[in-house]
């Protein structure tokens, strides 16, 4: 420090000099992390396993088209949701009540279309259903000030215990072929519904998130809340949002199941909240918020769908299934949710 | 026209009186220090002009017009730029976006343009020469010092009236603290009415004209730089000395 204080040193000292003490010219290292090498790593994972598998099962007809698209078929329902994940998780939030919506809404969708017959009212009352547990989800986290993992685990056990209940755990045909085709067994130009849904609703996330404002507010308000409130986000509404799309994008995948089997039961769904969030988390996304990627989230849905699909075409079992898609996800999480140190 | 003038401006916590009536004048390229110890209702005066917290009592003019600001986003709206102490910036987004978080410009389809952000961005990190490798670089990838002149730039982009920074260096090495120094110093060219909240005397003596000492949510004394030594102050911040004549 000077030694008088009280005449301004400030105006002697050049530019330069401060400058060459304070911030040196951005270091090699600065550079390379600019690039951020790890943001590429889920599309290098997709390809080394999609030639893995190519190679390995080149005889059993992994790469034939009917093979590929029965994988995006599969894939559909997960993939809507994963779109809505990223929205969540990249708000800092999380949702572990879409399994159990999934099973709520899809049973609602099938009981209004066996009373009704009226496919509209079948896809509202579905897509309604999965509206609301969406905005109680979110209005106790807003109102009550409820971290959304707790809010969440509460409606998951609720509804899941309700739609168990409400149809003494029988499953509800769906023989409403409007419907049916629309969201499930249907083709366009010999594309199946199924893929078509989850395209637009992949591209359709993906411009919100990456291109409105409001996709910035998400990722502000996962980042530093309290920096994206006094920089005039509304952080309550952006929570309360995601957990309505959430929401909705598992009961519009419950309709897909329901289209695709062509009846709902309430075991729809309630091993797809492990899967959707590792095909986020696998895609990019940070899983404490702030940092979130739409098109990462689709290929993190496709590895897990080539995953399983590969096994099965190799003779795995279910149980190996699981074993392997478990491993996947706790590889996917120590790579991607460690922090680069500072 | 004086920037900020405070009348009487006072603030209770359900009966703890946090602030007693503040009268204070800022004028556009003047700086301002605010001083005084712990509690001494520094932090609250800064919730207060930048609509954090709303007052008890007393009016707060921007330019001349009175102000009730009932959130940040209504302070903001009236030319008031804060700097937070705890950097409020979003780390995994890249510095463009923090220059404009909240106020994205979009395209005539509401679209994120990001390309005039980037370029905004970059021009203004030049002007006020803070090195970083590139406006599109994301906040985490920067220094604390680095990160701070970001913060201020922000502020320095938005404010019409007045910038208000809460202990802007108290984060920062010795080397970063005088370059952002000298970053605040600049600020006074631009026309702006500037208060520093600082626990720092000997940068008070370098940055500000004048010096407010607050004691115990009571405005104690306001001293030309010039005319006080560091001893003085110090003894006013204690309340060691009886009050100063008002300078």
């Amino acid at each position: 420090m000077q030694a008088d204080p009280s005449s301004s040193p400030l105006a002697g000292r050049s530019p330069q000099l401060a400058a060459g003490q304070g911030d040196r010219r951005p270091s090699l290292t600065q550079r390379l992390r600019a690039i951020e090498p790890d943001r590429y790593a889920v599309y290098l994972g997709f390809v080394a396993i999609f030639l893995f598998f190519s190679i390995t099962l080149r005889n059993d007809g992994f790469t034939s088209g009917r093979n590929l698209l029965n994988i995006l078929e599969a894939t559909a329902p997960i993939t809507v949701m994963a779109v809505a994940t990223a929205f969540v998780l990249g708000a800092g939030e999380v949702d572990f009540s879409i399994g159990a919506i999934v099973a709520l809404s899809s049973l609602v969708a099938a009981l209004v279309l066996r009373e009704t017959d009226a496919a509209i009212l079948g896809i509202a009352a579905g897509l309604g259903t999965g509206a609301a547990v969406g905005l109680l989800n979110g209005t106790m986290v807003t109102r009550l000030r409820l971290p959304s993992f707790l809010v969440t685990l509460g409606t998951m056990g609720l509804f899941t215990g309700l739609s168990q209940r409400v149809t003494n755990l029988e499953s509800v045909p769906s023989v409403n072929e409007t419907f049916n085709d629309l969201f499930g067994s249907g083709e366009v130009l010999g594309v199946s519904t199924l893929i078509i849904w989850s395209l637009v609703i992949v591209a359709v996330g993906h411009y919100v998130l990456r291109h409105r404002r409001v996709g910035a507010h998400v990722l502000a308000s996962g980042d530093n809340a309290a920096a994206a409130q006094v920089s005039g986000v509304r952080v309550g509404r952006v929570r309360t949002g995601v957990l309505v799309a959430s929401g909705l994008s598992a009961s519009f995948a419950g309709l897909m199941y329901t289209a695709n089997l062509h009846g709902a039961s309430y075991s729809l769904g309630t091993t797809d909240l492990l899967t959707v969030v590792a095909a986020v988390v696998i895609g990019g996304t940070r899983l404490l918020g702030g940092r979130s990627t739409v098109v990462g989230a689709l290929v993190g849905s496709l590895i897990l769908g080539v995953v399983n699909n590969g096994l099965i075409l190799s003779g795995f079992s279910t149980s190996e299934q699981q074993i392997a898609q478990g491993v996947i996800i706790l590889v996917a999480v120590a790579l991607t949710l460690r922090e680069p140190a500072r | 026209m004086t920037a900020l003038r405070l009348e009487q401006l006072r603030k209770d916590f359900g009966g703890v009186v946090a602030l007693a009536g503040i009268d204070l004048e800022v004028e556009r390229g003047e700086i301002v220090a605010v001083v005084g110890d712990n509690g001494a209702g520094k932090s609250t005066l800064i919730k207060l002009i930048s609509g954090v917290h709303r007052p008890s009592g007393g009016t707060i003019y921007v330019d001349g017009e009175p102000h009730r600001f009932h959130d940040p986003i209504a302070a903001r709206a009236a030319g008031v730029e804060v700097v937070y102490q705890d950097l409020a910036l979003v780390d995994h987004q890249p510095v463009y976006m923090n220059l404009f978080l909240g106020r994205e410009l979009t395209t005539r389809f509401g679209r994120l343009d990001r390309k005039r952000m980037a370029q905004e961005t970059q021009q203004l990190v030049d002007e006020l020469d803070i090195r970083i490798p590139s406006a599109q670089v994301r906040i985490s990838a920067l220094s604390g010092g680095q990160r701070q002149g970001i913060a201020i730039s922000r502020a320095t982009h938005w404010a019409r009236s007045l910038i208000l920074l809460d202990e802007p260096t108290a984060a920062l090495g010795v080397a970063e603290t005088l370059k952002v120094e000298e970053m605040i110093a600049r600020l006074r060219t631009r026309g702006l009415a500037i208060v520093v909240v600082s626990h720092n005397l000997d940068q008070v003596f370098r940055l500000a004209d004048r010096i407010v000492v607050m004691r115990r949510g009571t405005h104690v004394a306001t001293c030309r730089c010039a005319e006080v030594d560091r001893n003085e102050v110090v003894a006013m911040i204690t309340g060691l000395q009886g009050r100063k004549a008002i300078a």
